[in-house]
């Protein structure tokens, strides 16, 4: 019986070298988990059938001496990765009957490693939401009490690690996508620097925010996957050359933490304040130096965010447009020309939360309004980085709660759209910014419901935010 | 806004919306413009735009790809002679 709900990576790494079980054994362990609980979970929309075989490969390369430390590890992917021949639909209807064509670069290097991709994970409908109810193949529950939610977008991925059914899982992050449900599963969750991994064949929802990111139980396996999968790719645009990745890591007596309490002054759940102010003296005693900072800028992040990212779906969009894969009505006899396609098959493929963003962005991004809405947030945004990039000249880190409140019941807050929005508002600096940024647990609520704290470094200096992410394992 | 103006948004965006998606919508949106609207009243002083972006080129060559034809073909909702076939445009 292997001890699931303590494996790391390196754990799995030494057993499976030293054969005391097999790589298919390890996954035929997370499969068992799988059948036993995602009936109610709902966190994989698919078991790819190659997995057997996948990890049977990997097992190869421990017998020829070939096997790093990913190989074997069974890892779990959002359904906006695309792995060729399989379904990547988005949590959408419109991509229900989509097969990747070809292999993500996140693919493409979990398979240099021998990694065993075991499934694909739900998410809120293109990775609109915060929740995992806007799938357009039903909700996904929280692992630690299924009345709740697991967060999102990246729901599925989260439910999936927390519950034993994957030892790791990618999602990606526009605003908080990983880090909030990390937070909302008692889970590590890493947003990367903009750039530092590649978005190629990434389904993509806003392409100046979007990042792929682990999810673990520990720091160490965000790492590993991190390292990994941080590495130039001439296919991304936006993917930055390796000789411009500033690697020094910290100076280890450097330990200024930076804590902007202006902005979470108001409207951040008693019990989970007081866990944050618990976690700040640990790092005092720890030896650390907090200092007060202020963002004045980054008061309106979500604001900005909410109107950059319509902007942005609302032309990523576009291509689903029934024509060449996906949900179409080509073929209905009623529709007689090429708009009643666009018309009716996007009419019908788009679920509510990706409609209303949309038609919000077709809106800032139109005559009239463009200057007021979307040239006016691109202002606040580069406000926001330069005021970030300022204060990591006194400071090392900055430290935020994670979310402002703990997962909440299914059904909350569908109906009301900003308050949905608001579950992100302490991720948006660093997807704004592009600094990286780490979330991980910090204790529990009374009712036992997990808190997060989150750390921001400068632009690709993720080894600052390990390195205090693994000493405050020791401390909290 | 009203609700002729998310018919006219809905139309550039070719999404087909009923009477009552559409009401939902303008609902919505009424919420979602005031929050962000406060966006309007930061003061942002004259601002310089990141001009740390830079395009990015390559030359003009057909590089082979890995690319899966038979997948994307496979994938047409309507076809003949291994070509995409469309509904006519007007």
């Amino acid at each position: 019986m292997i001890d699931l709900k303590n494996l790391t990576i390196e754990k799995a790494h030494e057993s499976l070298k030293n054969g005391e079980y097999t790589c298919r054994e390890l996954l035929e362990a997370y499969l068992k988990n799988i059948e036993l609980k995602n009936k109610d979970l709902n966190a994989y929309l698919e078991v790819f059938d190659d997995a057997i075989a996948q990890a049977e490969i990997a097992q190869k390369k421990f017998i020829d001496g070939t096997a790093e430390l990913l190989t074997g590890i069974p890892i779990a992917i959002k359904d906006n990765i695309l792995f060729q021949g399989h379904i990547a639909s988005a949590g959408s209807k419109i991509l229900e009957n989509y097969k990747a064509s070809y292999d993500s670069f996140v693919i493409k290097e979990l398979k240099k490693a021998g990694a065993v991709i075991l499934g694909r994970t739900n998410m809120d409908e293109f990775a609109m939401g915060s929740s995992t109810q806007t799938s357009a193949y039903g909700v996904t529950r929280n692992p630690i009490d299924t009345s709740r939610v697991p967060g999102g977008s990246s729901g599925g991925s989260a439910a999936a690690v927390a519950a034993d059914m994957s030892l790791v899982a990618l999602g990606t992050e526009t605003c908080g996508s990983v880090r909030e449900p990390s937070a909302f599963c008692g889970l590590v969750g890493l947003k990367p620097t903009y750039g530092a991994v590649s978005r190629n064949g990434i389904i993509a929802m806003g392409n100046s925010l979007d990042q792929v990111s682990p999810f673990g139980k520990t720091v160490r396996d965000t790492e590993i996957i991190f390292n990994l999968l941080s590495k130039y790719d001439k296919e991304d645009s936006t993917s930055i050359p390796e000789e411009n990745r500033k690697t020094k890591s910290l100076n280890s007596s450097a330990k200024k933490i930076g804590v902007p309490w202006h902005l979470f002054e108001k409207g951040v759940d008693p019990e989970l304040m007081e866990n944050f102010k618990q976690s700040i003296e640990k790092f005092k005693n720890a030896g650390y130096e907090i200092m007060d900072i202020e963002l004045p800028f980054s008061k309106y992040s979500l604001e900005a965010y909410y109107i950059i990212m319509p902007a942005e779906v609302s032309t990523n969009l576009a291509r689903f447009d029934g024509i060449r894969y996906g949900y179409s009505e080509e073929k209905n006899k009623e529709v007689k020309n090429l708009r009643d396609v666009y018309m009716k098959s996007r009419g019908k493929g788009f679920g509510k939360e990706a409609r209303r963003r949309i038609l919000l962005g077709t809106y800032v991004l139109s005559h009239g309004y463009y200057d007021a809405y979307y040239n006016k947030a691109v202002k606040v945004r580069e406000k926001i980085k330069i005021e970030i990039k300022k204060a990591f000249e006194t400071v090392d880190l900055i430290v935020t709660p994670t979310t402002p409140m703990p997962a909440f019941k299914i059904g909350e807050k569908l109906d009301d759209p900003v308050a949905m929005y608001l579950c992100d508002i302490f991720s948006a600096p660093a997807n704004l910014s592009g600094v990286p940024s780490l979330a991980l647990p910090s204790g529990n609520t009374k009712e036992g419901l997990p808190i997060s704290i989150q750390f921001m470094a400068p632009h690709f200096l993720e080894n600052s935010l390990f390195e205090v992410g693994k000493k405050f394992e020791e401390i909290r | 806004m009203e609700i002729k103006d998310v018919e006219n948004l809905a139309e550039l965006a070719k999404i087909e919306l009923s009477l009552e998606e559409k009401e939902d919508i303008l609902k919505d949106m009424g919420g979602i413009l005031e929050y962000v609207k406060t966006i309007e009243k930061v003061d942002v002083g004259d601002i310089a735009l990141d001009h740390e972006q830079k395009n990015v080129w390559r030359e003009d060559i057909v590089e082979s790809r890995d690319f899966s034809r038979d997948l994307i073909l496979g994938q047409f909702p309507d076809s003949q002679d291994g070509f995409l076939k469309v509904k006519k445009i007007l």
